[in-house]
Order: structure tokens, then sequence, then C-alpha cells
């Protein structure tokens, strides 16, 4: 489903900073949680199992006695890394794929497009599965897979903005001027063009975590039992749903997780928008 | 038009020639195969198997062969299920995510064009800031949470609805609202924005200014000049949602295609996996190949290009 990014405007700026802190707080947890735990992700407890919250386990335990708390902060590093890993790899395909067809024009503009619109019309669900299938279901694997469908929205992006900047009259001074074509690009048009793409680079973050622990919910993602890389959020989400009449906190952390995350990120996307790119408001 | 038409149908066509031999390279790029079990097989019986699927012959009389059976519309056999083939699991189950997928834009729809009528209305208002709030929340709400959400509220602990059963009504209405949030906030978003642009436009001022009811300035003038956007995304959505999304058939144990293609999946059930993706590509083509028709029944300018 290539649908652009969130259609949503404006939603109350109040929202915007406790959406940054809830992000900051996961993001240190993710880094700093797992050492300052005194439990691992692998350890069982036969005599715990299915704990609800106490005070020696926040999050309670699951089905085989490990604790909740420190398999979330694992799945909330593999969902971050897929996340930001994700959107990296896509920006730096996308944009300079978008670059060049858009600052070459003509024909070869005309070619490069036609393959974009081709990967556009593909379902990306479908794309993703195929490709992790190839790459390995681990978090390497996830990550080739989700960059390489993700790009087409930055290269359409970053090709329509060029387009836009290359008409501005201060480009065409540069190139009276005898300005090189690489200077160009990168001293006038790309500061221009910046925004649109931090923020598509912002909506496509949730988008590439969605994306993770949907797969890793059906138990066609991230299946890497021996490492610590293989915990990812979605996977918890389903292991509480088979538990989820009886012992319901263990699906209730982890679905949490990824609902706060993704909402925060999405908010924060909103947010940016509204101010780097005031006409689409 | 036609030319236009034309030109799609072409893509069209070779967007599913691309999903084939995509498929059909990655699966014989992926590790593993369908017959790799946890005993190990004797290589006399490998070779039978091998033999009988043509999986001995050269690449590319391999992919030649599939792709003229894909042309008389026979995907192959099912290395899994043995007494069916995949033409026959597709036409089986397909039905069942179509009827899924068409109730839930229905409920999109229904959901979103009110909420989005309203909100725009009534800017900035209360009904606004509830309506956006709702949109924000149901586009971050991933399906599988919002169905176990809903199969734990309703259906244990209400016992109002069934879950995990495909048969009468009170077994549908859960997976249909588990599938149609997400675009229904996404509808409602779009179309509350293109709304609040085409309601600021010239036209709008003039319709109401020569005396135009205000449901008429509404419906005619201001909702069907912003259909355009909102059409443009229809038609991805629809094919996502008819093609049954997979994880909802998961969710509540819905025996359509989405659920077999999951298995196909891990049981690498090549010629499954390879059918179920043009099935999907082919809806999707049509999905959007059906939106540019209607593009010219919304909007007769482009009818007369």
């Amino acid at each position: 489903m290539a649908l652009e990014l969130s259609p949503v405007k404006t939603t109350g700026n109040r929202l915007l900073p406790i959406s940054a802190v809830f992000l900051l707080i996961v993001i240190s947890s993710a880094v700093v949680g797992p050492w300052l735990s005194t439990y691992t992700v692998g350890g069982l407890e036969a005599a715990r199992l299915l704990e609800p919250p106490t005070a020696t386990h926040w999050m309670g335990t699951d089905g085989l006695g490990r604790d909740l708390l420190i398999r979330v902060l694992y799945g909330a590093r593999v969902s971050l890394t897929v996340g930001l890993g994700t959107a990296a790899i896509a920006l730096m395909i996308g944009t300079l794929y978008g670059l060049i067809a858009g600052f070459k024009g003509g024909n070869c503009d005309h070619a490069m497009m036609r393959i974009v619109d081709l990967f556009y019309g593909l379902p990306d669900m479908l794309i993703f599965i195929l490709l992790s299938l190839v790459f390995g279901r681990n978090i390497g694997g996830l990550l080739i897979a989700l960059g390489l469908v993700s790009w087409v929205r930055f290269a359409r992006i970053a090709r329509g903005q060029v387009l836009q900047a290359k008409e501005f009259l201060f480009v065409e001074s540069a190139y009276a001027l005898g300005a090189s074509r690489g200077r160009i690009l990168s001293r006038h048009i790309l500061p221009n063009i910046v925004g649109p793409i931090l923020v598509t680079l912002t909506f496509s973050i949730p988008s590439a975590m969605l994306a993770e622990s949907t797969l890793s919910f059906i138990g066609i993602g991230i299946n890497d039992p021996y490492s610590a890389w293989g915990t990812s959020w979605g996977t918890l989400v389903q292991d509480g749903y088979r538990a989820m009449r009886s012992y319901p906190h263990v699906i209730v952390f982890p679905a949490a997780a990824i609902f706060l995350t993704i909402l925060s990120l999405n908010i924060l996307g909103n947010g940016l928008r509204d101010i780097l790119d005031p006409r689409q408001r | 038009m036609i030319s236009i038409l034309v030109k799609r149908f072409v893509h069209g066509v070779i967007v599913l020639w691309a999903v084939a031999s995509l498929t059909f390279i990655l699966l014989r790029l992926a590790p593993g195969g369908p017959f790799d079990s946890e005993r190990k097989l004797p290589p006399e019986i490998i070779a039978n198997l091998e033999a009988k699927y043509h999986l001995n012959e050269p690449v590319l009389e391999q992919y030649s062969r599939y792709l003229a059976g894909v042309a008389r519309g026979d995907l192959g056999p099912s290395y899994k299920y043995l007494d069916r083939g995949v033409t026959e699991i597709i036409a089986d189950t397909l039905p069942t995510s179509a009827l899924l997928g068409a109730l839930a834009v229905i409920f999109a729809v229904l959901v979103s064009f009110p909420l989005g009528l309203f909100a725009a209305y009534y800017r900035e208002s209360v009904i606004d800031r509830f309506c956006l709030f709702l949109a924000t929340l149901g586009i971050s709400l991933p399906n599988f949470i919002l169905g176990a959400l809903l199969i734990w509220a309703v259906a244990l602990q209400l016992g109002w609805l069934q879950a995990g059963r495909w048969d009468d009504w009170s077994s549908v209405i859960l997976p249909m609202v588990t599938l149609g949030a997400a675009p229904a906030a996404y509808l409602s978003a779009l179309l509350r924005s293109t709304l609040i642009e085409t309601l600021g436009e010239d036209f709008v001022r003039t319709a109401r200014a020569k005396g135009a009811r205000e449901h008429s300035v509404i419906a005619r003038h201001a909702l069907r000049n912003s259909l355009i956007p909102i059409l443009t995304v229809m038609g991805p959505l629809t094919a996502a949602l008819l093609t049954g999304s997979f994880v909802v058939e998961y969710v509540f144990a819905i025996p359509g295609m989405g659920r077999f293609f999951i298995t196909a999946v891990t049981d690498r059930d090549y010629p499954l996996i390879m059918g179920v993706s043009l099935v999907y590509t082919a809806i999707l083509v049509s999905a959007n190949f059906a939106v540019d028709l209607l593009y010219g029944w919304v909007d007769p300018r482009i009818r007369a290009e």
C-alpha cells in the first residue's frame, strides 16, 4: 500500500513536548536499561511463570518465567534500530537517486522515475516478506529488506524538490557565475530541499517500526532466538496474545510500547511538518 | 482519455510481469528449500521430487515454463498441499478475503466521510479536535494490537461478539472494524484537509453568493472537488483491504488467502508464495485502473484530456 505520509495536520501542539519527552525516555532506557537490569533476556525462573507485575519484576514475567521488562527493553533496541536504520538506508539511496534524476532531467530523469513508479506500484508488505526470505530473518536482513522498499518515497520527494529548486534565480546565477555542478547541487539546491526530506524521514521511522513489528507478530519477521537482537516487540505481543485471556499483563506492556512509540513519532512528524513546511498546513 | 487508459493497461501488465520475475528470482536466491526437513531425505527421493517439479531443469527453462503457465492462468502445483494446485487454493480462499476487505472498505468510508466533513466544516472546534485526535490514534495503532484489544474487550470480557470464527454476522464485525480502522482514520484526516482547502476557494464563495443552499454548497461544490485526493489513495487502499490484510486474518483465524500466504512463507511453498504475490499485484493494478476511470467521472477536465 503505497500511501503518502500521515495526512493528519496540526494536532494540538500541546502533545508535541509530551511525545518528545516520551521518545527521549524510550531511547535512553533502550540504550542504558539492559545494563542496569539484573536480569538477562534468556534468564528463566521456573518458579515464577506468568507472574503479574511486582516490585522485583516491574512488568511481571512471561510464560517461561523471563523478566518482561528486560525483554521489552531489548525489544526497544530492536525497534529503534530497525526504525532508524531503515530510515537512514532509505534516506541515502532515495535522496541520492532523486537528486540525480531531478538534476539531470530529460530522458535520464524519465527512465529513472519509471523504475520508481514500478516500485511504487508494488504492494509493500509483499516485497518486505519476499526480501526478508532472501536476506534472512534477522535484524540485518530485515534492515536491508525494509530499506530497499522505503527508498522510493525519498526518491520521489527529493526529485520533486530538485525540479522546483532548479528554477530558482539564485541557481541560475550560480550557473552564470561558473559554479560547478557538484557545488550547485551541494551548496545551493540541497539546503533548500532539506525540510521536506526531514519530514519524510520522521514519518519513515514509525512506518518501518510498524512493518517490522507486524511481521514479527505473525511469525515471519525477526526470528533469531539465540541472539540478543532476536527479541522484537512484535514477537512479545505475539507471546502475550496467546496468554491474553488469563494473563493480560504479558500483552499490555509490549503493545503499549509499540503503540505509544509510533504515536509519539507520528505526532513529532506532524509538528515538524508544520514548522518546516508551512505551505502544507 | 483512451490513450491514458491504454498506457495504464500496458503499465499494469509490465508491473505484473515484473512481480512474476522478481518473485521467481528472489525465491531462487532464498536460502533453504521446500524439501528441507529435520530428517535428511535420501538423494534418490530428492532427485525424484526435483524431477517431478521440474527443479532439475535449467533456470531459464523453469522461468519460461512458469510465465507460460501464468499466462494460461495456471499458477503451478503447491509443494505443501499435494492434492490441490495453487490456482485452486487461491480460488477457494480469495472470496473470503475479498468479502472481509469489501466490508472494511465500506466501514472506512461510512466512518470517515461524516467525520472528515464535520471536522472540516466546524474547523478548530471540539468536533474537529476530537476527529484529529481519533485520526492520529487510528494511524498509530497497529491493527494486530487493535484486534487483540477488541477480542479481549468485546469478545472475551463483554461477550457481545464472536471472535475466531467466520460464519455469521457476529463473527464478522470485529475483523471488519480492525481492518477498517486505520483506513478510516487516514481517509477522514485526508478528507478534512482537502475540504478545508476547497472551502476556501473562490467558487465556493461564488456558490454561497448566488444563494445556493448550504448543503448543496457542501455536497455539490466542495465535496465533489475534494474527491480527487481521496480517489487517489482509494486505489491502493482498496486493493490492500480486498486482499485481506494477512494480519487480521491471522489474529481472527479467518480462512482467507492471507493466512495461506503466511503458512506458505513459513513452509517455503514457493509456487504458492508466487501465486499469491501475483494475485495481490493483479488486484492492486486493477484497483488503480478503476481509480483512473473514476477520475474522469469525478473531474470532467480529466475526461477531456
